[in-house]
Order: structure tokens, then C-alpha cells, then sequence
């Protein structure tokens, strides 16, 4: 079985846990004999490219098949987001103005339509023009490659999934790792919803990394819930040791480390830190990451006069996370929405006891860690306290959590993802 | 009593020690604090443009003045450190100008600190340290003194008469005077035995601040035009305070401004044409009589235009640090050791705190130009990491 997959990212170049769960989830569908063509927008050519073939989309020329535009635009057209909405025009000059714009979309199209284009492959300002170009080039890319079914990664890559759909007319499988409400609660981007929403339509199967996640595409999105799967995630430890280091500091130390953002909830760690610290002075907090709330969590640190027992460390890559890990006694994932949360899963495997918000994904699987309501800091503060200085209950959650963590294998997970592909292509 | 007026110059030399970037990881691992290779750097570049050839052209000034003119300096403890290390000919170049006996040493904190606002104890011990160095460099013992920033309030005042000064320098802030002149002493309003020396600001930034600003009216300014000011200014008046940093001489205004041909030219032709002296502050308190006692009930400096202390404590990243510093104050000096005293004094340099600064609109122009980080935040993240470290070892000290 082949398997054509649109990413975003793929290490060792990520900002965030898609491109882990990604080569995970590849790794193990190697196992289960299933090839996959993974096809990014910008690879730096350093990718582990023995688990799947890597296309990179900068090197690809949108529609350098023998297929004209016209046809090629026939069936991605929904991709052209334009605004019809002029005011005072009668009806027939409005026919008018939308025949000429269409014809100079077209005309645009044209002389895009041999060129490669530069994809950045970060999150930037033009990321909404990146995600359509994705999708002509994605499109490209499918009628050029041999494959049983599409599988696309998150709203990014929804379009050139749906594109490759179109215009090749198989089976496409959406994963869902986050959706807008996670990433921004109430306040949705309309527009990232509309593409949600779109794949999600589009889409023949729906995995949902966590049930949690599985709900809100069911509930928010209005999706028939027998067309959505949970496949949770797993992690991938292998060819990584735990790092020696020499701890500077005498104190226990408890740690956040993520984005610093609405979604991951850095006030309620700040807040619970103070709570502790009322109560006792031997231990000190560490925020790692950055986000657009760091600077907020630096004031709110220093109004509450605890800067000195709570530092921040900024972003931190590679090497210097599996340090973080190995400097903390307890991990604190207060995440206010998570559709999984691979990174208590980390600090397990390094032995460090976790506090999990009972909102993430990654609850539903694990037993030994403590689960709290994220919005809940006196629990918080009381998980942090015990764990602190009860040593018989942070034993036993380290050692039952290792185990546990271990038993998460992307090779299971993978055979799920494998079932899901099988029931499409009956 | 006097009748002639005066002009006082005075110079402040100070530069911080810059600190290199801490981690997180370096707490507890790793003492060295300090970016010297950015400290170095930076003391080299400026010895170049500013200290050698502005302390040559005083010293030629000096003589071709026959000891006319006069003037004082005051140079932190920080900076004195610095000059041993990375660049000891300038020290020298200062001592040049001491044997001349027309420039007067000012008393003030070791480190530039801000420890009047708060700890009166620090404060004390660091003035002292600070008189104890300069005597040993330039054999002279301070008798007037200048707080960091010039930093003033009553009870600061108090307690500068009380270790036995005479005179101090601050800054002749508009909120404070009201109609008053700054150009007259004045004197503390609970000790009248220390005289008050009040910055000209308007002045004083004609030269340190617009010199070069072509934006301005009465850009350009040469010698002609500011003895004109200075005697429009002291048709009434004792005596004109033009307090600035040393480092406007070349480093703020490059050579290229013509501010050293300006200064250069400017003694001799106050000397000749006015009949103003150059007076130390020293000579000045003690040539002229009080005008009156001046009410100064919060700190004052001559900082931005607000010419309050909210530069370095304006705001909760400032005064967190600020406060977990000094609430180490006395286990520092319990611990008695050599490196955390040493460590102790640079870490209240005030500049840290400057860098935390987030008054970005009226006054970020200057406040960018001297900042080492990009954000306050940044700033304040290092510092307290920094600091985290070094309680530390004074609590490992103390358990010894």
C-alpha cells in the first residue's frame, strides 16, 4: 500500500509536535509495509528520508504535467480566494467585473503555473498564500506519483489533500492534531475554520488524535461522528539516552515547558508557583519556552515577587530540552485546551513525575500521572507539593510512568492509522 | 563675598559592567558573570574617542589658562576597575590632570548604585569605599559629593551631610524650583550646612544633548553664541552648574560634531571676554552664600524628562529586582567573602536596571542607545538568573 501524505514539517527542522507525531507515524507505517511519500513545503534535505520518500514542494513547478491550466483550474479552483463584494454596481456590470477577474485569475495562473515557488515552511505572515500554493503544487505532485490514498496533517495541508482528491479521485484521510478552538479558544480565526471545515467535509475518514479532539470535530465542526476515528498518538524514544547533568541547584525543580500561549496556560503555572512558595522556599519553577504571553508571565512573575525562585529560559531547542527534562523533579502541563501533549510523555520517559490538565488528550492514556482541571490551582499546587515532598508517591508515578510510556509504541498506533486507510479502499 | 560669578563644570565617568548571557542552566555551575569581551570592547572604543583626547585637551586647556580653568570630575569604582584592567594608560591620563590641582574629585557611591533609595547601611559603606579608592589614585580625599544619576531628596541629603560632606551636586529639576533659579546654591532643608549645587539643565544639554542636532534652532552652536547664553543667564545668578557625561566628548557627540573644537575653544574665551572664573564645586560652596533652603520631599535625578528615579524603578520588572537584591544586603556582608563582595558591588551598578526600563516613548532614544538587550524582559530574565546564582553562594558561604 502507498500512502501520499501532506505535512508541514518533519525533523529535525520543527517548531512545534506535528513534525515528531509525523515521522512517528511514518516510522511505524514502514513497519506495517504501508510506503509513504511524504511531501513537505520546504525540506532542508537532512530529513531521515529512510522511513519514507521526502518531496520537497519548493522544487516541484506547479502543473509540470501534460494537463492544461484549464483543466488543472477546472478542479482546484475552490482554492482562488477572491471578494466579490462590490457596492454600488447594477447587476450587469457585477457579471462583468466577475468574468474579467476571472479571467485574470487565470491569466495570474499561467505565469505561475511553470514556476516553483519558494515556500518558506514556517508560520508566517503569508502563511494563508503559502497554504494555497501548497495545494496547486500538492496537486501537481499527485498527478505526477502512484499512490492508494491521501493523508493530510493539519489545516495546513487540508487544501492540497483536497486538491490531490480532485484530481486524482482517491480516498482522502484528514488527521487532525489540533483544531482553532485549541489554539484560540472562542475566538476563532474564521477563515482557518472555513479550511478546517472544508477538509473535514472533504475528507472520506477523520483521525482524531484524542477523543478530546474527535468531540470537537464532531460538536464545532458538525461532523457525522462515525466518520471520525481516535488513533491517539505515541512517542518515539528510541537511539536517545537521558543526558548526565550536574545540577546547579540545590532545590527541587518544577517546570513548564512549551509555548507560551493562551492554549498551554502559563497564568494557572504561575499561579499555582505562588501558591507553593507561600508554603515552602526549597524548591524553584522554571517557564522554558517562548510565546506571545512571556512577556505577560514576566510581569505577572515579578508583581507577585517570586522572580527570584522562578525563571524563564526562553526557547529552547534540541540538546537543551532533554536538559530541562533531566533538571526537573515534576513536570506541569496546565494546557487550557490539548488535543494530546507529547511532552509530558517526555518528561516521563526521563523519569520526572507529570501534573497533566485534565483538558489534553494525552490524559486519556496515561494512568500514572496527576490530573488536574487546568483552571484548578489550588489541586495544581497541592499535585506540585505532594510530588515535591511526598517521595513515596513521586517514586512510584516516576517508575509506573516510564513503564507506561514505554508501552506507547508508534508501531500500534500506526496499525490503527493502517486500518483506517483499509476501510476506505474496500 | 564673591562678586564675580561662576561657571562649575563637572564630568561624570562610569561604566557599567555588562553582563554576558546567563542561562537558566548556569545557576548554581557556572560564577562568571560578565560579558568582557563586550565590557573590554567597549571601555577600549571609548578610552579612543572620548577619555585620552578629551583628558589631553584638558590638560592642554589647563595650561594654556595658567590654572584659570577649573573643573571636577566624578569616577565610579566600576569604571576605576575596568581602566586597571583593560586600559591602565588612561588611568594614568587622569592622574595627569590630578597633579594639576584644578580638578576636584567628587564622592559617590563605588558602583554608580542606587542604594540611597534604599539601603542606607550599602550606601555608607560604599562612599567610603568609593573615597578610599580615589585617594588611593589621585591622593585626594573627596569633600563634595554626587549620588548616581545625581539622585537627591531630603533625607539623602541628610545623610551626605551627615558623613561630614559639604556640598553635593543634583539637578536643578523645574518641579522642584518652580520660579527658583538653578543658578544659585541652595541648601538642604533639614541640614543647612550642605550647600546644593543645581544642574542647569537647559544649559548643560545645549552641549551633551542637541550639539549636534540639526533639527534645532540654534544648531550650530559655537563659542559666540554660548557665552552669549551663559551671560544672559547670569545677569542674576551665582553660578552656572553644567553637569554632563564625560563620554559627550566624543562618544555621544563624535569628533566629527566639532565638539572638541568647541570646547577647546570656550575657557580661553570665557576667560578673556566675560568676567566670569571657573570654579570647582567645592570652591563654589564655599565662595557663595546660600540663597535659601530648597524642599526636595522624593528623590529627584536628571534623568528623562519626568526627573524622577522611574528609570530605574518604574515598573514591577524593576522594582522586583531591585527589592530581591537588596533584601541579600546583609547576608552578603555576613558571608565576608572577597569574590561576593566584589560580585555584590557590580550587581548594583544601576545601569541593570535601566536596561529593564519600559518608558520606550518619551525617552527611548537615549535609553536604546546604552542597552546591551533587546527587550526589558531580557534584561530582566539575565539579571535575576544572575542574581539566583549568586545567593547562592552566599548561602553556601554563610553554611561554611
Amino acid at each position: 500500500m502507498k500512502v501520499l501524505m501532506f505535512g508541514w514539517e518533519f525533523p529535525p527542522h520543527i517548531a512545534g509536535g506535528l513534525g515528531t507525531a509525523c515521522y512517528g507515524m511514518v516510522k511505524g507505517l514502514a513497519h506495517h509495509n504501508v510506503e509513504v511519500l511524504f511531501v513537505m513545503p520546504s525540506a532542508s534535505g537532512d530529513e531521515d528520508s529512510s522511513v519514507a520518500r521526502i518531496i520537497n514542494a519548493s522544487d516541484v513547478e506547479a502543473a509540470d504535467i501534460a494537463c492544461d491550466h484549464k483543466e488543472f483550474l477546472g478542479k482546484v479552483n475552490f482554492l482562488r480566494i477572491g471578494s466579490n463584494m462590490v457596492p454600488y454596481v447594477d447587476p450587469r456590470q457585477f457579471s462583468e467585473m466577475v468574468e474579467k477577474q476571472q479571467i485574470s485569475q487565470v491569466e495570474e495562473f499561467k505565469v505561475n503555473f511553470k514556476q516553483k515557488y519558494k515556500f518558506s515552511g514556517k508560520y508566517g505572515a503569508n502563511l494563508m498564500e503559502e497554504v494555497a500554493r501548497y495545494a496547486l503544487v500538492g496537486g501537481t505532485i499527485a498527478l505526477q506519483n502512484e499512490f492508494d490514498v491521501i493523508h493530510a496533517h493539519d489545516w495546513l495541508t487540508y487544501l492540497a489533500g483536497i486538491a490531490a482528491k480532485r484530481l486524482t479521485g482517491k480516498p482522502l484521510v484528514i488527521h487532525v492534531h489540533a483544531t482553532e478552538y485549541d489554539r484560540s479558544g472562542e475566538n476563532v480565526n474564521t477563515e482557518v475554520y472555513r479550511l478546517e471545515k472544508m477538509g473535514m467535509e472533504a475528507a472520506d475518514k477523520i483521525i482524531a488524535v484524542s477523543n478530546l479532539t474527535r468531540n470537537t470535530v464532531i460538536k464545532k465542526y458538525g461532523i457525522s461522528p462515525d466518520k471520525v476515528v481516535t488513533v491517539h498518538n505515541a512517542v518515539d524514544f528510541s537511539g536517545r539516552d537521558n543526558i548526565e547533568i550536574s545540577r546547579g541547584v540545590p532545590e527541587k525543580v518544577v517546570t513548564f515547558l512549551g509555548r507560551i500561549t493562551f492554549q498551554k496556560g502559563p497564568e494557572y503555572f504561575i499561579e499555582a508557583a505562588y501558591k507553593v512558595l507561600q508554603r515552602c522556599n526549597d524548591v524553584r519553577f522554571v517557564m522554558a519556552g517562548s510565546g506571545d504571553l512571556l512577556n505577560r508571565s514576566i510581569r505577572r512573575v515579578a508583581k507577585l515577587g517570586i522572580a527570584d525562585k522562578f525563571h524563564f529560559t526562553g526557547f529552547l531547542r534540541g540538546a537543551d530540552v532533554q536538559k530541562m527534562f533531566a533538571y526537573s523533579d515534576v513536570y506541569v502541563m496546565p494546557s487550557v485546551s490539548e488535543p494530546f501533549g507529547i511532552s509530558p510523555l517526555e518528561a516521563m520517559r526521563t523519569g520526572v513525575p507529570s501534573i497533566i490538565s485534565k483538558q489534553s488528550g494525552v490524559a486519556e492514556v496515561l494512568h500514572h500521572s496527576i490530573k488536574v482541571d487546568f483552571w484548578d490551582i489550588d489541586a495544581m499546587a497541592d499535585a506540585i507539593y505532594a510530588l515535591l515532598k511526598y517521595p513515596a508517591l513521586s517514586q512510584m508515578t516516576s517508575r509506573c510512568g516510564l513503564d507506561e510510556v514505554n508501552a506507547l509504541k508508534w508501531n500500534n498506533a500506526a496499525q490503527k492509522v493502517k486500518d483506517v486507510y483499509l476501510s476506505i479502499l474496500k | 563675598m564673591e562678586t564675580k560669578s561662576a561657571i562649575c563644570f563637572y564630568f561624570q565617568v562610569h561604566q557599567p559592567d555588562r553582563l554576558r548571557q546567563y542561562r537558566f542552566f548556569d545557576i548554581g555551575n557556572d560564577s562568571n558573570y560578565y560579558d568582557e569581551f563586550a565590557n573590554r570592547t567597549i571601555l577600549n572604543r571609548v578610552a579612543q574617542r572620548c577619555y585620552i583626547p578629551m583628558n589631553n585637551l584638558l590638560l592642554d586647556i589647563i595650561g594654556k589658562c595658567d590654572k584659570q580653568f577649573k573643573f571636577a570630575f566624578s569616577i565610579s569604582g566600576s569604571v576605576i576597575e575596568q581602566f586597571e584592567k583593560y586600559a591602565p594608560e588612561v588611568l594614568e591620563s587622569f592622574k595627569r590632570l590630578a597633579d594639576t590641582g584644578c580638578v576636584e574629585f567628587l564622592a559617590e557611591t563605588y558602583s554608580h548604585s542606587l542604594s540611597s533609595l534604599v539601603d542606607i547601611t550599602e550606601f555608607q559603606r560604599q562612599v567610603k569605599l568609593h573615597a578610599a579608592l580615589i585617594h588611593k589614585h589621585f591622593g585626594v580625599k573627596p569633600k563634595a559629593f554626587r549620588n548616581t544619576e545625581l539622585i537627591y531628596s531630603d533625607q539623602i541629603g541628610a545623610t551626605v551631610a551627615k558623613m561630614g560632606y559639604t556640598c553635593m551636586l543634583t539637578e536643578g529639576a523645574r518641579h522642584i524650583l518652580g520660579w527658583k533659579s538653578p543658578n544659585f546654591v541652595y541648601t538642604n532643608a533639614i541640614n543647612p550646612k550642605l550647600k546644593l549645587l543645581l544642574r542647569n539643565f537647559t544649559l548643560s544639554d545645549d552641549i551633551a544633548f542637541r550639539f549636534s542636532d540639526r533639527s534645532w534652532n540654534n544648531w550650530p552652536v559655537d563659542v559666540d553664541k554660548y557665552i552669549a547664553w551663559l551671560s544672559d543667564s547670569l545677569k542674576e545668578g551665582q553660578v552656572i552648574n553644567l553637569f554632563m557625561d564625560y563620554e559627550t566628548f566624543g562618544e555621544h557627540q563624535r569628533v566629527s560634531t566639532g565638539i572638541f573644537d568647541f570646547f577647546k575653544a570656550l575657557p580661553e574665551a570665557v576667560l578673556s571676554r566675560t568676567d566670569f572664573q571657573f570654579c570647582t564645586p567645592s570652591e563654589v560652596a564655599r565662595k557663595y552664600e546660600p540663597v535659601a533652603a530648597l524642599d526636595v520631599p522624593f528623590p529627584i535625578s536628571w534623568a528623562d524628562e519626568e526627573r524622577d528615579t522611574t528609570a530605574w524603578l518604574g515598573n514591577e520588572l524593576q522594582n522586583e529586582a531591585f527589592n530581591k537584591l537588596y533584601a541579600l544586603s546583609d547576608r552578603v556582608l555576613a558571608a565576608e567573602d572577597e569574590s561576593i563582595t566584589r560580585d555584590w558591588l557590580k550587581l548594583q551598578e544601576s545601569d541593570h536596571f535601566y536596561y529593564m526600563c519600559t518608558k520606550f516613548f518619551s525617552d527611548g532614544m537615549v535609553h536604546n542607545y546604552f542597552n546591551p538587550y533587546d527587550t526589558p524582559y531580557e534584561a530582566f530574565i539575565n539579571y535575576m538568573n544572575v542574581l539566583s546564582d549568586f545567593a547562592l553562594r552566599v548561602e553556601k558561604r554563610l553554611k561554611q
